[in-house]
């Protein structure tokens, strides 16, 4: 316990002191949410609509393109290694990695996306449900993007590819995120079913992620 | 013969060059059956007229594309839990034909779907959860190319292969919920088959045609993977010796 603490402390530290971690994922989020309104034209009543879609996918892309180097820099200083060869079990380890991670960049996003939502002139309602999908969906795309994270020692010169792997997977997070999200401005169905399986989502995959993710760096590093 | 004694390639070598041949020439005598029935004895739909023969090449692809994914599955177990040495090799081999009857399915849905619905593409559950399969198979294919080492990306596309066998069926019934605009399953489904016999026949056949078809590729794609192996080892050795 006290050797996964440590490692939770030193992951939020280096995400915190090297690279800027969560301000730069803020950013994209911001750079995407900014370029959309370009790309669609400036009617307020279309990206009312589309808000939600908008920021699901902004912190989508956020999360998972801040997520390859998180084994391979181990990798490169060695500290994989050593945690390998600690006796705290790989799963566990690979689960804390991808905590310290999602807090240091999934829950930034979450709470910039209300801020963003006002450049879509969200209402109140819909801006809590986004942030709400936002909160119980993030943690989902993090412990499945750990999987591709967890390639990225295989492949040396991984890059697109890893962003190819792993977003498929993540289109029933992003389906029922969005449906969720959009009961509060359109639909008739009600937020309750599509954000249950959301949360349903988000626990499968904090159990499949890890173990994929440590079977492929064991077969990784051998 | 048991599954461990072809673990010796020469061995899984001499079977292929015997069972090859018969298995072409199975394949070639059930797509002759298949596609005369299909054209000439099976009758054009009353709605839909000739147009519903293009059923005959969609719907065993689509079969094939997801059984192309079972196998890889198999194959990837038998990589990760058993070792077996050619489970590798047969997965690299059923890769790409996954992708092509996925291909396939693809193409001839949208060709169908053109005079049928008016688009060739629309965002219906099913047509885009095999878009999904397609990319899917595709980021296989491009995983086998990237890694180097046989061995470290057989191991890595294993897993590759499980993580999507698990999220396949999520993804598809999340594609499903989303939108859904294609006929529900009326062949494989509780209470019996709702196709009338006339076109159930052949399809059937066209489809044992496909899988036989399959089987034939795949095993000559998995005696051209091991050649392709051993002229690599024998290169390797070459370049050491030099």
């Amino acid at each position: 316990m006290n050797a996964l603490g440590a490692l939770l402390v030193r992951d939020m530290r280096i995400a915190v002191r090297l690279g800027g971690g969560a301000p730069i994922g803020v950013l994209f989020f911001l750079i995407v949410v900014t370029l959309v309104p370009f790309a669609v034209g400036p009617d307020l009543a279309l990206l009312r609509r589309i808000g939600p879609a908008i920021l699901w996918l902004g912190a989508l892309l956020a999360s998972l393109l801040a997520l390859d180097r998180l084994f391979a820099a181990d990798h490169e200083d060695g500290s994989l290694d050593l945690i390998l060869m600690s006796r705290v079990p790989l799963e566990l380890a690979v689960a804390v990695k991808a905590l310290a991670h999602w807090l240091t960049t999934g829950l930034p996003l979450v709470i910039a996306a209300p801020v963003l939502a006002l450049f879509l002139d969200l209402d109140p309602a819909a801006i809590g449900a986004v942030a709400l999908t936002l909160l119980a969906g993030t943690p989902a795309l993090t412990f499945i993007g750990v999987i591709g994270a967890a390639f990225a020692v295989t492949v040396r010169r991984g890059g697109l590819i890893l962003a190819v792997l792993v977003l498929p997977l993540t289109i029933p997070v992003l389906i029922f995120g969005v449906a969720a999200a959009n009961t509060a401005i359109v639909g008739p169905v009600p937020f309750g079913p599509p954000f249950t399986i959301l949360c349903a989502l988000t626990l499968m995959s904090l159990v499949i992620g890890p173990f994929a993710a440590a079977a492929a760096l064991r077969h990784g590093m051998e | 013969m048991a599954l461990i004694d072809l673990a010796n390639p020469t061995r899984f070598l001499n079977l292929v060059a015997r069972v090859l041949p018969l298995l072409a020439g199975a394949a070639a005598i059930a797509f002759a059956v298949g596609l005369y029935q299909a054209l000439l004895v099976a009758p054009n739909d009353y709605q839909q007229g000739a147009t519903v023969k293009i059923m005959f090449i969609h719907v065993p692809s689509a079969w094939l594309a997801m059984f192309c994914w079972g196998a890889m599955t198999i194959a990837a177990l038998g990589t990760l839990v058993w070792r077996h040495p050619l489970a590798d090799v047969a997965a690299k081999a059923a890769a790409p034909l996954g992708a092509a009857f996925t291909f396939l399915c693809l193409l001839t849905g949208s060709l169908w779907g053109r005079p049928m619905w008016g688009a060739y593409w629309v965002w219906d559950g099913r047509l885009t959860s095999v878009l999904v399969l397609f990319l899917m198979y595709l980021g296989v294919i491009a995983l086998w190319r990237v890694v180097e080492d046989p061995s470290r990306a057989a191991r890595a596309v294993a897993i590759l292969t499980l993580v999507g066998a698990i999220n396949l069926p999520i993804i598809k019934f999340s594609v499903d919920w989303w939108a859904t605009l294609h006929q529900p399953a009326s062949v494989l489904r509780l209470g019996g088959p709702t196709i009338h016999p006339s076109i159930l026949v052949p399809l059937l056949v066209m489809a044992l045609a496909f899988v036989l078809l399959f089987l034939t590729l795949h095993l000559a794609a998995m005696r051209n993977e091991i050649l392709r192996r051993r002229v690599r080892t024998l290169r390797l050795l070459q370049a050491r010796g030099a």
